[in-house]
């Protein structure tokens, strides 16, 4: 692959509101976007991902750290200078102006020709659903199509960069979805480099190349949703990603034998036989002592080799069974495709194959070990 | 509005018509005393009918008064020129000033900004005299008392926290995102000061400086103290029509339709504006 596009190099972004605490919104991230990848920021709400985009964009000031576009720093140059386009999670439509004009905008100020110019904004009209209205003022519009709007405004433009602050937000998750596939097919048929804010998995997923996961102005992760899902790298990024949760069970480990044992609590446990977990997985966990099991609900058998459980709750939502259950060391959440006869308060066996377990350190939550290989 | 029966639609006639009366009479009735010689107003009872004289406009105009006791200069256009030349640009001064200072308040936060921005605005609530009388001395020192530069100054007393504040609070409603998308798109920060921050604020910067305007017009007490009598507004100049031999109601009538007459014509040229302004905050979203 070619030089990185976008290079975050130890990022720091403290806002100092007047009298209060200053506001550390991001901390020492680092991240590289290679050219045409799409990335992703995906975090909770209030962990930083406008921010950052923010200070790539260059209306907020780096508080420490560099930022570099296309092996140019940056952060000392004015937004006009950036050549970085970008899609507001707020309104931020120019009034006075229709929405073709608004779109058209920045290609018309770059001398673009008249007849290109129309081109694409019909395009990228017809990609948004936006045709319609085309001719009409931002103040007549509503949330969803001032947002489309302005997504067309910042997609139309070339650019080194696309920044999307939650671009689909305000939109119905049916057109979300329609639009998904398409925006994709947009951005890679054009190649364009694009930075994603969201807080919708499935958008992070469906969109992006690789997922940022954010969390109290700290990066977690930076990998392609299949690392984040496989390879979680702490016991945070392993709870965020993922519906229903992972579920994450305090336990001791010792080794029984060639075989390693996982004491849940008293009296539940997981053990696994000398050939089903990995050497270099035995060492790591062990030296340990005290992990965390991180396990997905899909993951999770039904059978008495494992410990026990107590059914809380079971609801077949028709294609699968959430299952609820509580025993002595905590609560799990079972989620099998078959339909789950068992109802509340009736006991059940479960268990977890060694090449489905995630162990974190009890204490810092790093990864340990993910299956069969160590973190 | 459809379910209206004839009672109210005559009822809400009547009682508009009597709002406007009582707004107005007081108007109406100067307007009608300034085309009316002294004997005519004062005499009783009054009477609608008359017969117009433009005697007291003559008099104003070419400076003269004839009174009983003989007549009298006065500098009834002087002042009212000394007025325009102030109000125009003290406004325009504090528009120069306030509308960049609102802006730096609204967008950016900076150390002890909020307690500047509130000590410009106590400025409207500190009694004018209190201020005066240190300033008379200062003034004198520094050679600008009876100077239009000297007075322009003062009156920013009065237009720039009004403009500041009431500037501010547009700047504030307008979404600085719409800025930034400007800015990306290739545009410095003075450019898109000037083509988008101040365009969309247009109409309460408009409406900020008509009243900045009424206020400085209106003003009193600072010319009184500051100015001697070829710099006097018309706020003070009004004085002279007190003479010895009486009260010229005729000439203040007419002296009261020619100062107000400026202030109703910018306040009706900036109403486009102030509609304007007005659908623009309905619809923001
Ligand atoms: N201008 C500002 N002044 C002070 N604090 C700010 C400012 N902007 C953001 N913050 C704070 O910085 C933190 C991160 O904010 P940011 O807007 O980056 O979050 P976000 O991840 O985009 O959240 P959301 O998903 O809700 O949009 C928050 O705690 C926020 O309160
Ligand atoms: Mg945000």
């Amino acid at each position: 692959m070619s030089a990185a596009t976008l290079v975050l190099d130890r990022v720091d972004k403290i806002y100092n509101v007047g009298g209060a605490r200053p506001v550390h919104a991001v901390r020492a991230m680092s991240l590289e976007l290679s050219p045409g990848e799409i990335g992703a920021l995906l975090g909770s709400s209030g962990c930083g991902k406008t921010s950052t985009l923010r200070m790539v964009a260059g209306f907020e000031e780096v508080t420490h750290g560099s930022i570099a576009l296309a092996g140019r720093p940056i952060q000392a140059e004015p937004p006009a200078r950036r050549n970085v386009a970008m899609a507001f999670e707020g309104y931020s439509l120019y009034p006075p102006l229709t929405v073709r004009d608004n779109i058209a905008f920045a290609l018309k100020s770059q001398r673009i020709d008249a007849a290109q110019v129309e081109r694409r904004v019909a395009e990228v009209a017809a990609l948004l659903e936006i045709e319609d209205i085309l001719g009409r003022h931002p103040s007549s519009l509503s949330g969803g199509q001032q947002q489309r709007a302005g997504l067309a405004r910042a997609l139309v433009r070339d650019a080194a960069l696309h920044l999307l602050d939650e671009p689909m937000g305000q939109l119905e998750p049916r057109l979300r979805a329609v639009l998904r596939g398409r925006l994709k097919h947009y951005i890679k048929e054009r190649g364009l480099t694009v930075v994603l804010v969201t807080h919708d998995q499935t958008e992070a997923n469906a969109l992006a190349d690789r997922i940022a996961v954010m969390e109290d102005g700290e990066l977690q992760q930076f990998a392609t949703p299949a690392t984040l899902r496989d390879r979680p790298a702490n016991r945070f990024v392993g709870a965020f990603i993922g519906e229903p949760p992972m579920n994450l069970l305090p336990a001791e480990a010792r080794a029984e034998g060639q075989g390693v044992v996982f004491d849940l609590s008293r009296d539940a446990r997981l053990s696994y036989a000398p050939g089903e977990v990995t050497a270099p997985v035995r060492d790591v966990v062990l030296e340990r002592g005290r992990v965390i099991i991180g396990v997905r609900p899909h993951a999770i058998r039904l059978s008495d080799a494992g410990f026990s459980a107590r059914i809380v709750a079971n609801q077949w939502i028709g294609d699968q069974s959430h299952v609820a259950a509580s025993f002595s060391g905590g609560s799990v959440v079972v989620v099998q495709h078959e339909r789950v006869a068992a109802r509340s308060g009736e006991r059940i066996g479960l268990a977890v194959e060694a090449r489905d377990l995630h162990v974190f350190d009890a204490d810092s939550g790093v990864a340990v070990a993910h299956g069969e290989a160590p973190a | 509005m459809q379910h209206q029966s004839t009672f109210e639609r005559v009822l809400r006639g009547v009682l508009i018509a009597l709002v406007l009366v009582f707004f107005m009479f007081p108007i109406v009735w100067i307007l009608l005393m300034s085309f009316q010689t002294n004997e005519q107003i004062l005499r009783i009872p009054p009477s609608l009918l008359f017969e117009p004289t433009l005697e007291n406009y003559r008099a104003l105009i070419t400076g003269r008064l004839e009174t009983h006791a003989g007549t009298l200069d006065i500098r009834f256009m002087q002042n009212l020129w000394n007025s325009l030349i102030l109000s125009v640009f003290s406004v325009a001064l504090a528009l120069v000033l306030g509308v960049p200072a609102a802006y730096a308040f609204a967008r950016f936060r900076f150390r002890l900004g909020e307690d500047i921005a509130f000590t410009l605005l106590s400025f409207r609530f500190a009694p004018p005299l209190l201020v005066l009388l240190p300033l008379t001395l200062y003034f004198q020192d520094l050679g600008l008392s009876d100077t239009y530069v000297g007075l322009v100054w003062v009156y920013q007393l009065i237009c720039l926290p009004l403009i500041l504040w009431i500037v501010r609070g547009y700047f504030e409603d307008m979404s600085p995102d719409i800025e930034h998308a400007y800015r990306t798109a290739g545009h410095g920060w003075l450019t898109t000061f000037r083509r988008i921050s101040i365009p969309l604020t247009a109409p309460g910067i408009a409406a900020a400086g008509l009243l900045a305007f009424i206020f400085a017009w209106n003003n009193f007490i600072f010319a009184l103290v500051l100015a001697s009598a070829d710099k006097q507004p018309v706020t003070v100049g009004a004085l002279a029509f007190v003479t010895a031999s009486g009260i010229q109601y005729g000439q203040i009538a007419a002296a009261i339709v020619l100062s107000i007459t400026p202030t109703l014509a910018l306040a009706l040229y900036a109403q486009r504006y102030l509609v304007e302004g007005l659908s623009l905050g309905a619809v923001k979203g």
